[in-house]
């Protein structure tokens, strides 16, 4: 597992107020530690750019709509661009103790991967998954593609084997 | 035909889009991820570094401690002491020193011709980037004639742009020459169009630090008024000694490597402690503090700062009549007492150390550098009131490694710049240098020396930032074994050898004394049960220290390890013909002063088998520096990776 990321599954169905009490205690301190890594000043604010890596560092996997509703509550009544501890703590610690925002599994991935690989050959072309990524849904920006693109492309074929590629990263993950 | 087929064509382009939504998701999710592994490996070198730097100015209060025990010590080993206090440097007669240097005709490398020109200039770069070695002989002529130089100058340059002429910065370099040579390709070699300022840190940690000096010196030489060296707090001879720059001397230069660290001293002793862009911009190395005061800065002599580690003077009565009977009694003593006067008040000497130590931080006031245990911390308003004091709109400032080469605070008015890229790792930061115009218009340059590394992938490199990381942290968790199993035993009451993730973040914390995030990074150092319950114990399981006898107890091995770097300083302060020789008794005397002042208790008995051990070859004399490098940690899957790599 990589830094900073922890699965809740199969660890909170029925609390009783005390062990309740400790684990919202706990979600504190390590929220409060992934705040202060990105708290440059050490004045418990951060770059409203970098909630969305904060709130995934925490394992969960806001889309960017989401993304967008979570910092439109925690943002001050006339932006700064900062993102002041205070209000990002009680959202955040909501989102653990409901377990919203759930990871993508693994399996739905790879689904994911083979509904774009219309012809069942086990990859998409460079051009495809361009294409894909770049058109449909939230798309990424530039740097988002390439950065994908240095891990995700065999340079050889000019292809991505989806299921050895997701396979590589959840290795590094874990 | 139309209507079923478009259906279809909707419900085809619907599951993609639904697809690539996941896939972009999760994506992000990931690369979020690994950016957060990137910055928390950075949390991790960066406080490490710090904790060391503490420690290192720890070394100041032992010192102060010796000299306040003098009367105590003096009658013991009294030439000891005299060597550690003795600040006045034998003044070396220039051709004393570089007149009996010959440079053989089979020399390759550069010669330089005095005085110096820009063809010099570009000679040496040429050179260094055949990875040749300037000769001794030519290093100690730069040397005599840059201290000569440095000597005219004020405490603070000053220098003004023009439409046509804009100043350029740069911050650490830290012997990166590959930083370097990126910043004058891509900016152009110093001129007088193209004036640069180096605001300090050029030596310590990378291998190349001589020769950043080199082109440094010889480039100010050549144009006095555009480049503009100012001091960092590397810039400083027992700093050299921990971080690399003293054995980098003395490995290039076998013969004459003592000569050139004494007039090196020298040099760094008459740095300028900052320069003023058009009465506007003060660019200085660390920061300022709530009492800095420029105008005292100016009337100091700086050539009095000889080092941080050096105690400034104890006054009180005692002290000076115990100086004044040894001026009557020992020629010695006459010596250490003259030499006392030629230091810097204390007040004086905290001036100068806050400018080369400090930190800015978003909290308000001035408070302690507590992670560096030098300089102080300053807030927004601490700038603000200083810069209108001043009537200076702007601080430019160097000393902390910032992921993107540069970063901007205090709502603009305070700038660091720091210009060793992949400092701590390849790839954990870019370097950057600031272009500063006419009418304080800035921009700046970000960069990254590419090495084959840096075209791996992002998570490649990632892995390797991180796992050197995660080593350096295990060492210092082995440095505090003791500490740490007793803090855990303390929380662990009913023996299981286990402590919830709370409960053992909270030892790491105390024990360790970095602020680091330990909930997430307890994968990486410890096994946790289903239940989130953590074994502690499993941290120390495939590092240990190589014990160089294996009778001394395990506590000894322990604290030599933890204080090894502040032995070997004191080490080398003690061997002042850096002959890595020392004697028995000195050995000894150091280690009770050492023990008494550190609070660690030996008994006596030990500490003597233990120099006896040292003494191999049995002639009296320790080698002090081949005896620390018998505790270096040794991690369990090294040799494993190492007869891979030897494999393949």
């Amino acid at each position: 597992m990589g830094f900073g990321e922890e699965d809740y599954r199969g660890k909170v169905p029925f609390f009783s107020h005390h062990i309740k009490a400790i684990a919202v205690a706990e979600f504190h301190k390590k929220i409060k530690e992934a705040f202060e890594v990105f708290d440059h000043e050490s004045n418990n604010t951060v770059d409203v750019r970098e909630i969305g890596t904060i709130i995934r560092s925490l394992g969960c996997c806001p889309n960017e709509g989401e993304l967008h509703d979570f910092i439109a509550e925690i943002e001050e009544e006339e932006p700064t661009g900062y993102i002041r501890f205070e209000k990002f703590l009680p959202v955040m610690t909501n989102v653990l103790t409901e377990r919203r925002y759930r990871p993508i599994p693994e399996d739905i991935l790879l689904r994911a991967f083979e509904v774009l690989d219309t012809a069942k050959r086990g990859f998409l072309s460079k051009e495809e998954l361009i294409k894909y990524m770049t058109e449909e849904g939230e798309p990424f920006s530039q740097e988002e593609m390439e950065e994908m693109l240095s891990a995700a492309i065999d340079p050889e074929s000019n292809t991505i084997h989806y299921k050895d590629y997701i396979t590589m990263m959840v290795i590094d993950e874990n | 035909m139309g209507c079923a087929s478009s259906s279809k064509k909707t419900k085809a382009s619907e599951n993609a889009l639904v697809a690539a939504l996941v896939i972009q998701n999760w994506y992000r999710g990931y690369s979020a991820r690994l950016r957060t592994r990137q910055r928390y490996a950075l949390t991790i070198f960066q406080s490490i570094e710090y904790a060391d730097e503490q420690s290192q100015l720890q070394l100041s209060n032992f010192f102060t401690f010796m000299l306040e025990n003098y009367k105590h010590v003096h009658e013991k080993d009294q030439r000891l002491v005299n060597r550690l206090f003795s600040y006045s440097l034998p003044d070396k007669d220039r051709l004393d020193c570089v007149g009996l240097i010959d440079v053989p005709d089979s020399y390759s490398g550069p010669r330089l011709q005095f005085p110096l020109t820009f063809t010099d200039i570009y000679l040496l770069i040429e050179a260094f980037k055949e990875r040749k070695i300037l000769h001794a002989y030519y290093v100690l002529e730069v040397l005599f004639e840059s201290k000569k130089a440095l000597k005219q100058l004020r405490n603070f340059n000053v220098i003004e742009t023009c439409p046509s002429k804009d100043v350029t910065i740069c911050g650490d370099l830290h012997g990166k020459l590959d930083d370097l040579f990126l910043i004058f390709y891509k900016n152009g070699l110093p001129s007088g169009n193209d004036p640069y300022i180096f605001n300090g840190d050029f030596v310590d940690r990378g291998s190349n630090s001589i020769e950043i000096l080199m082109i440094l010196l010889v480039s100010f030489l050549v144009y006095p008024e555009d480049v503009l060296l100012n001091r960092g707090n590397h810039e400083d001879f027992l700093m050299n000694v921990r971080y690399g720059f003293t054995k980098e001397i003395l490995r290039k230069y076998k013969i004459h490597g003592k000569k050139i660290l004494q007039v090196l001293e020298e040099v760094y002793m008459w740095l300028p402690i900052g320069t003023i862009i058009d009465s506007k911009v003060l660019v200085i190395h660390g920061g300022i503090s709530e009492s800095t005061d420029l105008n005292l800065l100016q009337r100091i002599e700086r050539n009095k700062m000889r080092s941080v580690l050096m105690p400034p003077i104890p006054v009180h009565e005692d002290y000076g009549t115990e100086l004044k009977k040894n001026k009557a009694g020992m020629l010695r003593g006459v010596k250490a007492s003259e030499s006392l006067s030629q230091q810097l008040a204390k007040h004086e000497r905290e001036q100068v150390i806050d400018i080369l130590w400090s930190d800015p931080r978003g909290k308000k006031g001035c408070y302690p550098n507590t992670s560096r245990g030098g300089g102080c911390y300053f807030g927004p308003d601490i700038t603000s009131k200083f810069l209108n004091k001043y009537r200076l709109k702007m601080l430019i400032r160097s000393h902390e490694c910032k992921p993107e080469g540069y970063e901007v605070c205090h709502d603009g008015k305070v700038i660091t710049v720091f210009s060793a890229s992949n400092y701590y790792e390849e790839g954990s930061n870019r370097g950057a240098y600031i272009r500063v115009g006419y009418g304080m218009s800035l921009r700046f340059f970000q960069y990254q020396v590419t090495e084959a590394t840096c075209s791996r992938p992002l998570y490649q490199r990632v892995n390797t930032i991180e796992s050197s990381a995660i080593r350096i942290l295990k060492e210092r968790m082995i440095s505090r074994k003791t500490d740490l199993i007793n803090a855990f035993q303390l929380q662990d009451r009913n023996k299981s050898g286990k402590l919830s993730m709370s409960q053992w973040a909270f030892s790491m914390e105390n024990v360790l004394g970095l602020n680091l995030p330990w909930r997430s990074l307890s994968s990486h150092l410890v096994t946790t049960d289903d239940d989130g319950n953590i074994d502690y114990m499993s941290c120390f399981s495939d590092i240990h220290i190589q014990k160089p006898v294996k009778e001394v107890q395990s506590a000894l091995i322990e604290t030599l390890y933890r204080y090894r770097s502040d032995l070997q300083i004191i080490f080398n302060v003690i061997d002042s013909d850096h002959s890595g020789l020392i004697s028995m008794e000195e050995f000894h005397s150091m280690w009770n002063l050492f023990n008494s002042h550190y609070h660690v208790h030996f008994d006596d008995y030990q500490v003597d088998e233990l120099a006896e051990r040292m003494d191999l070859n049995k002639d009296g004399s320790i080698d002090f520096n081949e005896f620390l490098k018998a505790f270096y940690v040794v991690h369990k899957f090294d040799k494993l990776s190492k007869s891979d790599t030897t494999l393949t």
